[in-house]
């Protein structure tokens, strides 16, 4: 284990998967987890991106000890999650999918428990929780249960962040947490980075994506795509058009009945569509025979959530 | 050791600031020992009775007043025929009558031989044999009286004593098995739902991702309760000794460490509970069901063990809260030492060792 213990640590390696696998049930039917290898490099923002249940969680708590992979392996910070499980739960922190603190238990209560539970004080570590804790240390006789989402979940970085992780750890810390709070919470995890901490994330929120300095673009337990967000979306092959009219829903019954369509889906206001052939002029002639009315096209450029889609789909 | 001390100071948190847990663990104990005390008695008191004295003599006179005396009749002295006797049974407005026969002294001093009839109501069996019981004893204590007036020879009289417990007071019994029950269920319940709450919040999660070391989670956990069983083995004791009128008769140290000892065993048992409980509510419910039930069953605290089927005689052997209900029972109530209980504290010591090791090795460090 030494060995390869320096090597990835020369090779500046934080996380190392290979080939992990995980089922679940009684015959092993339901596969979680398929055969998924990625590395995290020091200091890197590292994002799992992909919808409920293709596999995040089961990806972290195989991570951080506490599920045995079926098969495959894992290093972070160059010990084996299943030998030297003891050595990750000293160093690694850990922010679980829901909040999962005391809610009995006030704000400082909280932070000065889990300080003390890793070896450390909120004192000697507060300058890396000090830009996040500032925000709710007004609140800090509050009890946990009584936090608004974004609260919460604050607290929940600082706690997993007091004992001056080697790796966070960070599952979908930002679900069920209003648009503003989400901005705030990446912008210090970018701080964080300067920390020298590597960041595992996970978020089912396709625009958080770009905030990542790569991403493993998952689904069903596979992943699709692992780049930087820039270099997914750059390697998307069709020019996308936006197309809207007055009926969404007439415009989005008429759309497969194009013949020259390849992909279209719904994309917030808009349709979003690509072409086998021909162009946006010749779909909105198609479209007027159709009966439909205010239609508007244009092009656009594709985003994650494109690219993600487009991988769905092939 | 400073992670131990935060860990055991946050479980005190939970249990002070959650009012409800609060209230049943320092409630229960006080209202058990109030309701077992003075509602759930099997004692009868002031049962009413209906005196017929057709004799009106001497004697017949001195065993009414000796039942006046005592504080389990309510009687009533009536010259009834039968049938306005059985009148009053049907109302239910008496629970037995008791009839002198005429010539009832002269028949004791001439032929040393008397009748006097008792009839019960039947209905309610229970009560009906403590009435006939407490009615007996008087009679004889008067017959006993009259045998030292009398010399008469080679008198040979039967003489029932109820040892330990003379005035067959039913608080006796029950303060053990109150002790054996509350302390199951603190220990027992207590541990397996904050265990399993842990769990259901997920902060489990977060202390299996820590330097903290599993089993001093489990010590953590069992201290504080451990602590709390003590606060409540203290307020039983204080209050039978001062509500009751109940003393302890045994040695008090060695009472207290056998009841640590079954704290440990009933602990250990919450946390295995907690192992296979999901959800605070199967935690609570496995703790009532199976352990509390048995604890009622089998400890023979209310039905006595030596009346069961064999097969269920052999189950009670497998039941803690029996060992400890004897040694409590003996050590207390009976003012025995250690020498008369070692048995039964090496059995429940024994189970105390397989339960915690089993638990220990049980804990899961893993989420599977």
């Amino acid at each position: 284990m030494a060995s390869l213990n320096s090597t990835e640590q020369q090779r500046g390696i934080s996380v190392s998967v290979q080939n992990l696998t995980k089922t679940y049930g009684k015959n092993k039917e339901v596969l979680a987890v398929d055969s998924v290898s990625f590395e995290v490099k020091k200091g890197e923002l590292f994002g799992l991106i992909g919808p409920d249940g293709a596999g995040k969680t089961s990806i972290f708590r195989m991570l951080t000890t506490l599920l045995f992979p079926d098969s495959g392996s894992a290093t972070v910070d160059g010990f084996d999650i299943v030998k030297d499980y003891r050595q990750i739960r000293n160093t690694v922190g850990y922010m679980p999918g829901r909040f999962s603190l005391y809610q009995d238990l006030t704000i400082a209560e909280n932070l000065h428990f889990f300080a003390t539970l890793f070896g450390t004080t909120v004192e000697e570590n507060y300058h890396l929780i000090k830009d996040i804790y500032v925000q709710i240390e007004k609140f800090k006789t509050r009890r946990a249960g009584k936090l608004s989402g974004g609260m919460k979940q604050k607290l929940a970085l600082c706690c997993a962040l007091i004992h001056k992780p080697t790796v966070l750890f960070l599952d979908e810390p930002t679900t069920g947490v209003d648009p503003v709070s989400r901005k705030e919470f990446w912008e210090m995890l970018k701080r964080l980075k300067e920390q020298e901490i590597s960041i595992v994330v996970s978020t089912p929120y396709m625009d958080e994506a770009t905030m990542c300095d790569r991403i493993a673009l998952i689904q069903g337990g596979k992943i699709l795509s692992l780049d930087t967000p820039d270099n997914i979306i750059g390697a998307y092959p069709d020019t996308l058009f936006a197309v809207r009219s007055n009926n969404m829903y007439d415009l989005l019954r008429t759309l497969p009945q194009y013949e020259n369509i390849k992909a279209h889906y719904a994309f917030g206001e808009f349709a979003h569509v690509s072409f086998k052939s021909g162009n946006a002029s010749d779909l909105e002639k198609f479209l007027k025979q159709k009966g439909l009315s205010g239609i508007e096209t244009k092009t656009v450029v594709p985003n994650i959530e494109d690219a993600f889609i487009k991988m769905l789909q092939s | 050791m400073k992670q131990f001390f935060v860990f055991v100071r946050k479980e005190f948190y939970h249990v002070f600031r959650d009012k409800r847990t609060l209230f049943i663990l320092f409630g229960m104990p006080v209202v058990q020992v109030l309701l077992f005390g003075f509602a759930l008695t099997n004692e009868v008191k002031d049962s009413p009775v209906i005196v017929v004295d057709n004799a009106k003599d001497e004697a017949s006179q001195a065993i009414i007043g000796k039942m006046y005396a005592s504080h389990y009749f309510d009687i009533e002295k009536a010259p009834l025929s039968h049938n306005e006797i059985l009148e009053n049974f049907r109302d239910g407005k008496i629970k037995a009558a008791i009839i002198f026969p005429a010539n009832f002294n002269a028949d004791l001093s001439h032929t040393n031989k008397a009748q006097i009839q008792v009839i019960t109501d039947a209905s309610d069996p229970n009560t009906a044999t403590t009435v006939l019981n407490y009615a007996t004893s008087v009679i004889k204590s008067y017959q006993e009286e009259l045998a030292q007036n009398t010399r008469i020879p080679y008198r040979i009289s039967t003489e029932v004593r109820n040892i330990f417990n003379p005035q067959l007071k039913s608080e006796h019994n029950f303060v053990p098995g109150v002790m054996a029950m509350v302390l199951m269920l603190i220990c027992v319940m207590m541990t397996a739902i904050s265990i399993v709450r842990e769990k259901e919040f997920g902060t489990m999660e977060i202390l299996l991702v820590s330097p903290f070391k599993p089993i001093l989670v489990v010590f953590a956990k069992l201290f504080p309760y451990l602590t709390l069983s003590m606060v409540n083995l203290v307020t039983i004791l204080l209050m039978s000794v001062f509500v009751l009128g109940l003393p302890i008769k045994g040695s008090i140290l060695l009472l207290v460490l056998l009841s640590m000892l079954f704290m440990v065993c009933c602990l250990s048992l919450g946390l295995l509970i907690s192992n296979i409980a999901k959800s605070q509510q199967v935690a609570m419910l496995i703790s009532l069901v199976g352990m509390l039930m048995p604890t009622m069953i089998f400890s023979g605290f209310m039905f006595p063990i030596e009346n069961m089927p064999t097969l269920l005689q052999v189950i009670s052997n497998i039941v803690p809260s029996k060992w400890y209900y004897t040694i409590v029972k003996f050590v207390m109530i009976k003012g025995l030492g250690f020498s008369s209980i070692w048995k039964e504290a090496l059995i429940l010591a024994g189970m105390t060792c397989v339960l915690f090791f089993v638990a220990l090795k049980k804990f899961k460090i893993r989420l599977e």
